[in-house]
C-alpha cells in the first residue's frame, strides 16, 4: 500500500510521508511495544518529599514478594562498581557541579528523585513490590522558586551551592547599557514569571536493555533523540562500560521537544539492573512519573527594561533574569538560559546596547532543560513583551515602534551586541505579509467598534528571531559544550542503483525517513523509492548528535547534501572512464552522466554504480563501491524569523480568553517539504499557546509538585485550537549547500508573545500592561477588576 | 498505572450484588469503572474487592410512566444524552451527561456510578438537585429513597450505607413552560467543572416566572443548590435584568479554591455562568 | 485468582485467562501482542489507548479485561481490511501524524465520531476529539483529515 511515483518526490514537494503506513495501522514498534525472551521489567521508588534525609531503606518485604528477583539501593549500584554518575554536558565558568549519582544516596532533592529499584517478572508486580519499600525519611525543607532560593537561609539544595547559585552569568556590555538608560527619553519595564512547563511527549519514556555477561555488550533500546549522545554518557559516566560494547538503538520514537535528550538516571538504571539480574530488563514510565522525572522545561523570574530614546528608537535593554536549574543539572541545562537565551536578546532589532545578567538556581524540584525552543521561547517573550510595552509608553503603534526598530534588509550580515553575527533577513517583508493577511487596520477598527459594545478583542504581534541549527562545534566548545554539534551522513549506493542513507539524526516525528530521502532524490536524480534512510542506531551509522535545536535539515541535511555531492564526484570520475572523455566534460543530469552535447551516450547512476562494485573496470587509483561519508561542521547557526499574529476575544464576565484567529508567517529558508514545515510549524505553535494559556507546573512553597497528573496539568485539546493560518517568506540560508534553516521550533517561539500581547492589547482600557503565563481566565479576570 | 490486587465479583441480580457488598466490606461497586478505575489505578482507591454490577439488567433501562422518569444506574452517560425519553423528560439531564468527561468516557460512565462517587466537580450532581432528583438505593434490609439533597454529604460522601447500592433515579418529568440548562466553565485539564450551573425555570400563561431553581457543580465540597435566589426570581418577569439582580445576591456557602481557581473567582464565575443557565432555561421555557 | 474470558478481537476468538485487575489495554498490548494500541497516561486523559468495544469508542486503560468479556473488540490492527480505512487513508495524506503514538487511538476516536455524527462541523470535531491528546500537530491536519475522510465516507 506504500509507495510514491518520482515524479515530484523531490527537494520541494509535499510528498506525503513513508513512516505513515506503519503509524497509522499500528505496526510501527516503540520501544515499550518490543519483548525479549526472558524479559523482566523494572519500576523505581521515587521520593514523595521535595528534600529529604534517607535515614534506611527495609527493602525485604518487597524482595520476599513471589516474582520480584532484585531490590537495590543506591549502596548496591556503588557496590557493582560502576561509576554511577548522571553528569552535566555544558559547562560555564564556575558553574557548581555537585554530584548526581543514579540513586539518592543519603538525601532526596526533589519529589520523583530516584530511592530504590525494583527488578520483577511481570509489570504488575514489579508495581507491588513499590509498596513494599520502607524509606525512614528525615523530611526537611524544600524551596521551589528560583528567585527566593536565591535569598540568605533559604534552604540549600546542595551545600556546596551557596545561596543555591548555580552560575552567575553574563552578557553584553553593562557599562555602555547603563549609559544608554541614564539617556533614555523613555524606559519600558517589565516584571514576568516565564512559567515552567512539563514537556508531555505523548510517548513517555522507556528502555528495555539487554546485557549479554558472554559478550561483556548491551543492547539498549529507548526513547531518544540522540542514541550516539546516550551511549557516550552511558559509557563514560554511568557505566563504564566500553563505548563499542553499547548499542542504543532509538525504536519509534513518540515525540520528544527536548525531553528525549537528555540523559537521566532511569535508562541508566534499566542497563545496570539487566546487568545484575542477566536478563533483559525493561522500563517504562507511567504518565505520572513523567511529570516527576522527565526534564521540565523554562522557569525564570526575569525584570526586563528597554530604554528607548525621544524618536522611538530603542537604544539600550538590560535584562535580570532568575533561572530555575531544579535540583540536579540536566544534560544541557546550563546553556539553556544562557547561550540559548542571551545571545537572542537583540531580536529582530538594530540594538545598540545590550546586557544580560542571569543567576542558575538551584531548586527542590525536577531538573530543568532543553524543552521546544529552549532560551529563545524565553528571550522572544520578553523581548516581545517589552517592545509592546515601549509601544506603549511611547504612545508609537507596536507595527510602527517594530518597523523603526528592525535590523534594515541591507544591514546583514548584522553583528548583535549579545555574539550572534545575523546571516540574513527580511523582517519587514514577513510583518508586511502577516498585517496584509490578517487585516491590520481593518482590525482596528472592529476593535474599537467592538469596545463600545463592551466586546473585548486584542491583537498581539510577535516579530521573532531564533538561532537553531546547533551548530559550528568551535563556538559551542568555546562556550562550553562537552560535546561536538557536527552530524554525520552516509550515502551508500547499492550495486543495483539503490541507495541507503545513513544519518546521524534521529528523528521522533519529524520525517526524515521522508524528507532526507528528498534530498538525495535530488541530489542523485535517484527514484525516491530506491532510497532508505536510516537513523537512530548507533550499531548502523557514524556518530552523529541526533535531533534537537531545529539542527536536523540544517546539520544532518547539509551532511546529506555533501556525502551525495561526493558520491556524484566519484561516480563522475568513473562514468568518464566509462565513456572514455574528459572528467570536465560530463555532464550529469538526471541521474545520468554523459559527455557534454552527447546526452544520448549516457551512463546511468546504476550503471556507474554496477561497474564501482564489480570494479572490472575502474579508473586508475579509484577504489571500489559507491558511497561516501560526510561530517558536516556548520559554519554559522542559522537565524529562521518571521512574525506571529494572534486575535483574542475576552469575556469581561469570567476573563475566558478565546483565540479567534492565529496567523503565522515563517522564513525558514528553502523548504525540503511544504506540507511538513507546515506540520511542524502547527506543532510549535500550539505548544506556545499551551504555554500561553493553560500549561504550568505548579510546585507549593514546601516545593510540592501540585499539577502531577494530565487531570492538574492542561496539555491543550483540540478545540482550544483555531485552525492556523501558515504562510511563509523565503530568505535562504547563505552558508549551507540546501540554503535551509530550521523549523521545528519557530511556533513555540513566536507564539507565546504574541497571544499574550494579544490578550494586553484586549485590556489596554482597563490599563492591563501584563499578565503572566499561563493567562488563565482567573488572572485576567483579577486584571480587569 | 496498576492497580492492586482484588476479587472480582459478577452478580445477576442486585440482591446478589447486595449481598456480596454485605459479605465484604471492603468491596467496591463497579459500574461504568470509569470513576473507580482510575483512582485503584494510582493506587488511591485498593478495594479487597470488586462487585461488577454492569450487567445486571434491571439497572439499565430507562422508563417514563405517570410522568415519572426513571433511569437505571447502569445507564450510561451517551444513552442520557441521546435518549428520546430523557431530552424530552429531563433535558437538563441530558444536556449535563452530554458535557462529561469525553465521548469515550460517556460510553462506559453510569448515572449511578457518577452520583455515588460524588466528585462536585462532575456535572450530573448539580442537574440532579436541579431537578429534584430521587434515588433509589437497595440493601440488606431492602430498598429506600433519598432525595439528590439528602444525598450528597461532603466531598466524595453521600448517604449512602456501605452496603447499599443505587439502583434507580427518578425524576419528575419537566411540565410545560418549563425550561431549563446546564452551563460549564470546564478545568482546561480534567474537563471537570470548575464551576458548572444547572438551571430550571417555569413560566406561568403570562410569561411571569413561577418556579425556578438554579444549582451548581464545583464550586465546593458537595453539589450546591442556590435556589433562594432561584427563588427570589418567582413572580419576576424573568428579563435579563431581574436575572443579574437575582445572581448580584448569590453568595454560595463553603466555596473551595484549588490551584487553578480561588473560591472567590468561583464564585463570580458562578454569578457570570449562573445567570448565563438562567437566561437560556428561561429562552427555554 | 484467573478468570476465563472470551472476547473477538479483531474477528478472532480469543479465550483468556487473566488476572480480574488486568487492564484491558494490557491484555491487548501484553498477552495478545497487539501493541498497535498505545499506553499514555494514567487518568484517562490521553485517549491513546482508545478502541471500539462493541463498536464504541472506548479507553481501553480504563476498563478491566474482565469487564470485556464477551464484547467484539477493534484495535487499529484490524480497522484496514485489504485496504486502509478511509480514516487511515485521510490520516496519511493530511499529513495528521507526526510521531505517531496518538494517532491509532485518534483514528479509532475519529471513526467512532463520525458513527454517530457523518458530517460533522469543524467545531464539531474538535469537540469530538476532546477525549485525545496529540503533542505534535496542534491538531490542524487532525481536523483536516477527518474533513477529508467525512466526505470520502459519505461520497
Amino acid at each position: 500500500m506504500a509507495g510514491e511515483s518520482n515524479g515530484a518526490a523531490g527537494f520541494g514537494s509535499s510528498i506525503r510521508r513513508r513512516e505513515d503506513p506503519e503509524l497509522i495501522t499500528g505496526r510501527a514498534k516503540y520501544t515499550d511495544d518490543l519483548k525479549l525472551a526472558g524479559m523482566v521489567y523494572c519500576t523505581i521508588l521515587r521520593s514523595d518529599y521535595a528534600h529529604a534525609g534517607i535515614n534506611s531503606i527495609d527493602t525485604s518485604e518487597a524482595e520476599a514478594l513471589d516474582g520480584v528477583l532484585g531490590v537495590y539501593t543506591a549502596k548496591d549500584i556503588e557496590a557493582s562498581g560502576v561509576p554511577g554518575g548522571v553528569p552535566v554536558g555544558w559547562l560555564l565558568p564556575g558553574l557548581k557541579t555537585p554530584e548526581h549519582f543514579m540513586l539518592a544516596k543519603d538525601t532526596t532533592r526533589y519529589v520523583g528523585d530516584g530511592v530504590a529499584i525494583v527488578v520483577a517478572e511481570d509489570q504488575y508486580t514489579a508495581h507491588d513490590a513499590l509498596e513494599l519499600i520502607y524509606v525512614d525519611y528525615d523530611p526537611r525543607d524544600g524551596i521551589a522558586d528560583p528567585k527566593k532560593a536565591t535569598a540568605d537561609g533559604a534552604p540549600l539544595v546542595h551545600d556546596d551551592a551557596p545561596n543555591n547559585i548555580a552560575f552567575d552569568w553574563e552578557i553584553g556590555d553593562k557599562e555602555s547599557t547603563d549609559a544608554a538608560f541614564a539617556n533614555a527619553a523613555h524606559v519600558a519595564s517589565l516584571d514576568i514569571v516565564n512559567n515552567r512547563l512539563i514537556p508531555n511527549a505523548m510517548e513517555p519514556r522507556a528502555a528495555l536493555a539487554d546485557y549479554n555477561d558472554i559478550t561483556g555488550e548491551l543492547v539498549l533500546y529507548m526513547t531518544t533523540q540522540n542514541p550516539h549522545i546516550h551511549r557516550l554518557l552511558m559509557s563514560l559516566a554511568s557505566l563504564g562500560l566500553p563505548e563499542h560494547k553499547i548499542r542504543v538503538i532509538a525504536p519509534e520514537v513518540g515525540g520528544g521537544f527536548g525531553s528525549k535528550i537528555h540523559h537521566y538516571a532511569d535508562e541508566a538504571i534499566a542497563a545496570w539492573a539487566s546487568m545484575q539480574v542477566g536478563r533483559p530488563v525493561k522500563w517504562t514510565a507511567t504518565r505520572t512519573e513523567t511529570y516527576i522525572t522527565d526534564a521540565h522545561g523554562r522557569d525564570h523570574v526575569t525584570h526586563g527594561e528597554m530604554a528607548i530614546d525621544a524618536d522611538g528608537r530603542f537604544i539600550g535593554l538590560r535584562v535580570d533574569t532568575y533561572a530555575a536549574m531544579g535540583a540536579y543539572l540536566s544534560t544541557f541545562a546550563p546553556a539553556v538560559p544562557t547561550y540559548l537565551y542571551g545571545t537572542l536578546m537583540s531580536g529582530e532589532y538594530d540594538l545598540p546596547a545590550i546586557y544580560c545578567h542571569v543567576y542558575g538556581v538551584f531548586t527542590h524540584t525536577v531538573p530543568v532543560d532543553a524543552y521546544r525552543g529552549a532560551g529563545r521561547p524565553e528571550a522572544t517573550f520578553i523581548v516581545e513583551r517589552l517592545v509592546d510595552e515601549a509601544a506603549r509608553v511611547t504612545g508609537i503603534d507596536p507595527v510602527e515602534i517594530r518597523r523603526r526598530n528592525f535590523v534594515a534588509p541591507d544591514n546583514f550580515p548584522y553583528q548583535t551586541q549579545v555574539a550572534l553575527a545575523y546571516d540574513s533577513g527580511n523582517y519587514e517583508g514577513a510583518l508586511d505579509k502577516a498585517l496584509e493577511a490578517i487585516g491590520y487596520d481593518d482590525f482596528r477598527t472592529e476593535q474599537a467598534a467592538a469596545r463600545e459594545q463592551g466586546k473585548y478583542l486584542g491583537l498581539g504581534l510577535s516579530t521573532y528571531i531564533e538561532a537553531c541549527g546547533l551548530a559550528p562545534s568551535a563556538v559551542v566548545g568555546s562556550l562550553g559544550a562537552q560535546a561536538g554539534q557536527w552530524e554525520s551522513a552516509v550515502v551508500r549506493v547499492h550495486a543495483t542503483g539503490k541507495v541507503t542513507v545513513y544519518s546521524g539524526c534521529s528523528g521522533h516525528g519529524q520525517g526524515h525517513e521522508t524528507t532526507f530521502a528528498q534530498i538525495v532524490a535530488s541530489a542523485l536524480g535517484v527514484p525516491y523509492d530506491d532510497i532508505d534512510v536510516v537513523e537512530g542506531d548507533t550499531g548502523s551509522m557514524p556518530h552523529g548528535w541526533g535531533t534537537y535545536g531545529s539542527r536536523s535539515a540544517a546539520t544532518g541535511g547539509s551532511a546529506i547534501a555533501s556525502a551525495a555531492e561526493k558520491v556524484v564526484d566519484k561516480a563522475r570520475t568513473i562514468a568518464a572512464h566509462l565513456l572514455e572523455a574528459a572528467e570536465e566534460d560530463i555532464e550529469f543530469e538526471d541521474g545520468n552522466f554523459f559527455v557534454k552535447g552527447s546526452p544520448d551516450q549516457s551512463q546511468s547512476l546504476p550503471d556507474v554504480a554496477l561497474q564501482a562494485y564489480l570494479a572490472h573496470n575502474l579508473p586508475k587509483g579509484i577504489e571500489p563501491a559507491l558511497e561516501a561519508t560526510s561530517f558536516y561542521d556548520p559554519a554559522n547557526f542559522v537565524y529562521p524569523f518571521g512574525t506571529h499574529i494572534a486575535i483574542v476575544e475576552v469575556c469581561s464576565q469570567t476573563g475566558n480568553v478565546t483565540l479567534q484567529r492565529y496567523l503565522a508567517v515563517d522564513d525558514v529558508g528553502n523548504v525540503i517539504n511544504p506540507m511538513i514545515v507546515d506540520g511542524q510549524v502547527h506543532g510549535g505553535i500550539a505548544q506556545g499557546i499551551g504555554q500561553s494559556l493553560y500549561e504550568t507546573a505548579v510546585y507549593d512553597d514546601g516545593a510540592n509538585l501540585l499539577s502531577g497528573t494530565m487531570l492538574d496539568y492542561a496539555v491543550p485539546k483540540a478545540h482550544f485550537m483555531p485552525s492556523f493560518e501558515t504562510d511563509r517568506t523565503v530568505t535562504p540560508c547563505p552558508h549551507n549547500p540546501l540554503g535551509v534553516k530550521g523549523v521545528g521550533e519557530a511556533g513555540s517561539i513566536a507564539s507565546p508573545a504574541a497571544v499574550v500581547n494579544a490578550v494586553v492589547d484586549a485590556l489596554s482600557p482597563f490599563g492591563v500592561t501584563h499578565i503572566d503565563m499561563p493567562v488563565t481566565s482567573e488572572k485576567v479576570w483579577n486584571a480587569m477588576k | 498505572m496498576f492497580p492492586s490486587k482484588f476479587d472480582y465479583h459478577r452478580p445477576s441480580s442486585v440482591q446478589e450484588a447486595v449481598q456480596i457488598l454485605s459479605d465484604n466490606p471492603d468491596a467496591k461497586v463497579l459500574a461504568g469503572g470509569h470513576s473507580l478505575i482510575p483512582v485503584m489505578k494510582l493506587r488511591l482507591a485498593t478495594p479487597s474487592a470488586l462487585i461488577d454490577i454492569g450487567r445486571i439488567d434491571a439497572l439499565k433501562g430507562i422508563s417514563r410512566a405517570n410522568g415519572s422518569l426513571r433511569i437505571g444506574a447502569c445507564v450510561t452517560y451517551n444513552e442520557i444524552a441521546n435518549s428520546g425519553v430523557v431530552q424530552d423528560a429531563a433535558p437538563l439531564l441530558a444536556e449535563a451527561a452530554g458535557q462529561i468527561g469525553d465521548r469515550q468516557v460517556r460510553y462506559r460512565g453510569t448515572i449511578g456510578g457518577n452520583l455515588s462517587h460524588a466528585d462536585p466537580a462532575s456535572d450530573l450532581p448539580a442537574a440532579a438537585l436541579a431537578l429534584g432528583a430521587t434515588l433509589h438505593v437497595s440493601g440488606p434490609n431492602g430498598s429506600r429513597s433519598v432525595s439528590a439533597s439528602e444525598f450528597f454529604v461532603d466531598l466524595m460522601m453521600t448517604s449512602l450505607q456501605a452496603d447499599e447500592i443505587l439502583t434507580e433515579v427518578e425524576i419528575s418529568a419537566a411540565s410545560a413552560g418549563t425550561g431549563s440548562a446546564y452551563v460549564k466553565f470546564e478545568h482546561p485539564a480534567s474537563g471537570y467543572a470548575l464551576c458548572g450551573a444547572a438551571a430550571v425555570v417555569t413560566r406561568g400563561a403570562g410569561g411571569s416566572c413561577t418556579g425556578a431553581s438554579l444549582c451548581f457543580n464545583g464550586v465546593s465540597a458537595t453539589a450546591v443548590s442556590a435556589n433562594g435566589v432561584a427563588a427570589s426570581l418567582v413572580g419576576s418577569d424573568l428579563s435579563d435584568g431581574a436575572v443579574e439582580s437575582a445572581v448580584s445576591n448569590l453568595s454560595i456557602p463553603d466555596a473551595a479554591g484549588d490551584m487553578f481557581a480561588s473560591a472567590g473567582y468561583r464564585q463570580e464565575l458562578a454569578k457570570a455562568i449562573g445567570a448565563q443557565a438562567l437566561r437560556t432555561a428561561r429562552d427555554r421555557a | 485468582m484467573g478468570i476465563s474470558i472470551e472476547l473477538e478481537v479483531n474477528g478472532a476468538s480469543v479465550s483468556e485467562e487473566v488476572e480480574p485487575r488486568l487492564l484491558l489495554a494490557h491484555l491487548l498490548r501484553e498477552e495478545l501482542g497487539l501493541t498497535g494500541t498505545k499506553i499514555g497516561c494514567d487518568t484517562s486523559q490521553c485517549g491513546s489507548c482508545t478502541i471500539l468495544l462493541d463498536g464504541q469508542a472506548v479507553k481501553s486503560c480504563t476498563v478491566l479485561a474482565v469487564q470485556a468479556d464477551g464484547s467484539e473488540i477493534t484495535t487499529i490492527e484490524g480497522l484496514a481490511n485489504g485496504e486502509y480505512h478511509p480514516m487511515q487513508q485521510a490520516f496519511w495524506d493530511n499529513h495528521g501524524l507526526q510521531c505517531g503514538f496518538c494517532t491509532p487511538g485518534m483514528i479509532i476516536s475519529c471513526v467512532d465520531l463520525l458513527s454517530t455524527n457523518p458530517q460533522p462541523s469543524e467545531d464539531e470535531i474538535r469537540h469530538g476529539l476532546e477525549g485525545n491528546l496529540c503533542r505534535c500537530t496542534g491538531y490542524h491536519n487532525i481536523v483536516r483529515a477527518v474533513q477529508t475522510a467525512a466526505e470520502t465516507m459519505n461520497g
